[in-house]
């Protein structure tokens, strides 16, 4: 007798991946995708792929999904669950993408409490466009646009938008998670199903779950120093754990 | 239901959207335009229907955006500069082949210009306004009846060419007051196939809403088909209204606010026994350059009057293509043609 312990979530295509070696992203598509089945929301979710590396999230997300511009997840979302509120509504997006040029979009959907997730992917880098800069590079850290490192009296001190979200009235659930090992990973899908779950039960507010994910081809280092970074390195200037809810 | 009532065009615009069939409206306060975003916060929760003031207009376009992709009718206002800050959006769902509407009441520019009427955006509006080979129809009224009478249309040629549509009024539309029926031309919406929304997944494979192609000749393909589109639009949706133009020594092209201008000079200029007509489009794009072009030669002359220093006559060269010569006159940033100085150009024309 053998038991079936593991297989391809339904909401997950089987296809070849165009991600680095050692990139988060698999992982959280596949977390989002267990979660999805999870909770049999396949056919009342909408995901919202953005400009970045998963730009193409929609190759592997096996769900209604829409494209949008860089930055402008929250405001499509916002559009998109103001119409259809009996749709579990998530948008995914990087930290270029979130804290820099959508940092007025994420801002006002917390601030209004919109009743969408977001899946902050924070690997501290513009994976997409070769390794430039991004509002979350950590002090030192070297980028393509910072080629001495990034120093905070010239570029500013890494963004925490977990933190700063989490102080609005409007943002009812924020958790920092890290795809760095098996226990951490488990708490990531944890803290996405608890988001999504927020929404079926139609809790209002924003909900919003950061991964600090690896970006191993763009911070020059193996996929295993990678996680070893964000476990050592990254969770001092982005702790884990619950902000809100 | 069929009475007339005193409006401003804005207030007109906003309750034809709302018998149009509007699902959610999404705006950012800029004048000359803040009466629609005001009425709709009113009267959309009255009907059960989305209203959210966004944090801007980037943000407004998008939530439009997103409302659009799961099939509902979107709508968002603003006024010249807040449509520049929509262009990003315009562009993604003219590419993502999105229906909505966007309402320009256009004031003086460039840069924050002023707050006073203009029709100086007819390039933005007529060839794209954001980036990439697209177009949206671009549709023009001249009294506030009309400017209800268009938000029917305007949701219906979205609907029917999956894209955004722009009306287009300025700071004189909205804010002048005429007695209208925004029930005129009210209609059940028209039925299209709207098997590409997002949502309900069942029975189907997942819907992708998308302006993004790569791999070889796709966008180019996807562009070839937007382009066929196009060509159809410019083929069977040209609309204008041409008014003593069969015997017209000279014909006055003017839309909007500055044909109501032009028709007075012309009156006075009839009077006077001149042979002055008027050719009003209605869509700017498609621009109605068949029917201009019909009516160039024969000795005819055309001038066209515009509150902007020369945009759309461009437009009317290019279709008159040198068979009669054009004119132009016009003033902006805010300052509006006077009847009497639309007259001595009539006259200057036909000496």
């Amino acid at each position: 007798m053998s038991t079936l312990v593991y297989e391809k979530p339904e909401s997950l295509y089987d296809r070849k991946t165009h991600y680095c070696p050692g990139c988060g992203h698999g992982v959280a598509h596949r977390l989002i995708a267990e979660t999805i089945d999870e909770l049999d929301i396949r056919h009342k979710t909408i995901g919202i792929a953005p400009v970045g590396c998963s730009v193409l999230a929609y190759n592997y997300l096996n769900i209604d999904m829409v494209e949008v511009a860089h930055g402008r997840a929250p405001a499509v979302a916002t559009g998109m669950k103001r119409v259809k509120p009996d749709h579990i509504i998530f948008a995914y997006q990087g930290d270029g993408d979130l804290a820099s040029i959508g940092c007025a979009e994420i801002m006002h959907a917390a601030h209004r409490g919109e009743d969408i997730t977001v899946i902050f992917v924070n690997n501290a880098i513009y994976g997409m466009t070769g390794g430039q800069m991004a509002p979350t590079t950590m002090v030192g850290q070297i980028a393509s646009t910072c080629p001495n490192g990034r120093d905070p009296l010239k570029e500013g001190y890494p963004m925490q938008m977990a933190e700063i979200l989490s102080i609005m009235p409007g943002a009812t659930y924020i958790e920092r998670c890290a795809i760095t090992d098996p226990a951490n990973i488990r708490k990531t899908k944890k803290a996405i199903k608890h988001a999504f779950q927020r929404q079926l039960d139609g809790e209002n507010g924003f909900n919003m779950v950061e991964i600090l994910s690896p970006c191993p081809t763009y911070w020059r280092m193996s996929p295993v120093d990678a996680k070893k970074h964000i476990t050592e390195q990254m969770t001092k200037t982005f702790p884990l754990g619950k902000l809100k809810g | 239901m069929s009475e007339k009532v005193l409006m401003c065009g804005n207030e007109a615009v906003a309750e034809a959207a709302i018998q149009a069939g509007l699902d959610a409206f999404f705006g950012y306060p800029i004048t000359p335009q803040n009466e629609i975003p005001e009425y709709m916060s009113r009267r959309m929760p009255e009907e059960g229907r989305v209203f959210v003031q966004s944090e801007s207009e980037i943000a407004a376009i998008n939530m439009v955006y997103g409302a659009a992709a799961t099939g509902a009718r979107a709508m968002t206002s603003s006024s010249s500069p807040g449509i520049s800050l929509k262009q990003e959006g315009i562009s993604y769902l003219a590419g993502s082949q999105l229906p909505a509407v966007i309402v320009n009441m256009m004031r003086g520019g460039p840069g924050l210009g002023n707050i006073e009427p203009s029709q100086s955006d007819y390039f933005q509006a007529t060839r794209g306004g954001g980036h990439g080979d697209y177009y949206h129809i671009a549709l023009a009224g001249n009294s506030v009846q009309e400017m209800a009478d268009l938000m029917y249309d305007a949701f219906d040629l979205a609907d029917k060419y999956r894209g955004p549509v722009m009306v287009i009024g300025d700071g004189i539309l909205a804010q002048m007051i005429e007695p209208v029926d925004v029930f005129a031309k009210k209609r059940p919406p028209i039925q299209t196939d709207k098997s590409w929304a997002l949502g309900n997944l069942k029975d189907r494979s997942p819907n992708i809403v998308n302006s993004l192609f790569l791999g070889d000749n796709v966008l180019e393909n996807h562009n070839l088909r937007l382009q066929a589109k196009y060509q159809i639009i410019r083929d069977t949706e040209v609309r204008f209204e041409a008014t003593d133009t069969e015997d017209a020594d000279l014909i006055v092209v003017a839309y909007g606010i500055a044909s109501r201008i032009a028709s007075s000079a012309i009156r006075k200029a009839r009077k006077k026994g001149l042979k002055v007509g008027l050719f009003r489009p209605i869509t700017l794009w498609p621009f109605p350059a068949k029917p201009i072009a019909a009516l160039a030669g024969q000795g005819r002359k055309f001038l066209a009057v515009e509150l902007s220093y020369g945009q759309m006559v461009e437009d009317v060269r290019l279709a008159v293509n040198g068979a009669s010569p054009v004119d132009f006159y016009g003033r902006a940033g805010g300052s509006v043609p006077t009847v009497e100085a639309v007259l001595e150009k009539i006259e200057e024309n036909l000496k």
